[in-house]
């Protein structure tokens, strides 16, 4: 292990740290609804406070995302890696499933606040 | 020209051995049940194959190496996805690790860092492109942490093999 090694581990570590930092005042909080996208575009939000399950049928196949629990996951995906399906459910801000098969991201999105104050928010509507 | 030729018939099962070898890893690395939160990302152990590759053979060598291991696993294990990904993760840390070979004053462990790094970051941009959306670079830090104890144990282990291949067959490369 040279000097330069060295120098290049704690450029790393520093690189990670700063963008988990910078992750983690973006809202690790629960978040309060889920955002669909499929090819970047919006295919629609949904409020994790209530259980839903939302189908998403494109012309490239069909994936079903489940909420229960303030938790979203996905149960079902007739892509050919599977993938989505084994990744873990999500709740925090910016967590996300992808299906790249069929260019689907579901991310966590929200206030960045505690889901508390997202329902005068509701209300309001 | 005589010599170059005696030199081609050394190296031949030497690429093939190298490349069955990555295979192996790439074949292990589908079998581990690792999941980065982004769906097909791999870790990047057939990368100890290039690190020891660009030790011991000349970096053009290793690249047709590396593409054919690619190649060969993704018609094999893969699907043309995960062929991108790899191309993606493999091309990059390919280039940065001739780059840092270069540039002296690392060792095979800083190299190999630089590896395992930009193995992930080239397969994260890969899926932000596809998918159109940097969510994914949610999980950028655990991917960087990731590339880099990888790549600190892919160096340490490239390292004492080439150690070992130097003292055991000078004739080959010399
Ligand atoms: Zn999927």
């Amino acid at each position: 292990m040279k000097k330069k090694d060295i120098i290049l581990i704690v450029l790393v570590l520093l690189l990670a740290g700063g963008l988990f930092l910078w992750r983690q005042m973006a809202g690790a909080k629960e978040g309060a609804a889920v955002r669909v996208t499929v090819n970047g575009e919006v295919y629609g939000v949904y409020s994790l406070l209530e259980p839903q399950d939302i189908v998403i049928d494109t012309e490239l196949g069909h994936n079903l995302l489940q909420i229960r629990d303030g938790k979203a996951v996905m149960v079902e995906a007739d892509c050919p890696d599977g993938y989505c399906r084994q990744q873990s459910s999500i709740r925090h801000n910016h967590q996300t499933i992808v299906c790249l098969p069929h260019k689907i991201v579901a991310e966590v999105v929200g206030s960045g606040t505690s889901t508390d104050e997202q329902i005068p928010d509701v209300v309001a509507k | 020209m005589k010599g170059d030729g005696e030199t081609m018939y050394k190296k031949v099962p030497l690429y093939a051995m190298l490349v069955a070898l990555a295979m192996i890893f790439s074949y292990v690395e589908a079998l581990l049940p690792i999941s980065f939160g982004v769906p097909g990302m791999k870790l990047g152990l057939a990368n100890l194959i290039v690190v020891i590759g660009l030790y011991l053979l000349k970096p053009g060598e290793v690249l047709l190496i590396s593409v054919l291991r690619i190649v060969l696993v993704g018609y094999l294990f893969g699907n043309g996805m995960s062929i991108v990904y790899s191309l993606a993760g493999g091309l990059l840390s390919f280039v940065l690790m001739t780059l840092l070979q270069k540039i002296k004053g690392f060792s095979m462990i800083g190299v190999s860092i630089a590896g395992g790094v930009s193995h992930n970051v080239g397969q994260l941009l890969v899926a932000a492109l596809v998918l159109e959306s940097g969510a994914v670079f949610y999980y950028a830090p655990v991917l960087l942490i990731a590339g880099l104890v990888t790549g600190t144990l892919i160096g340490i282990i490239a390292g004492r093999i080439v150690k070992e291949v130097k003292k055991g067959s000078r004739q080959l490369f010399d």
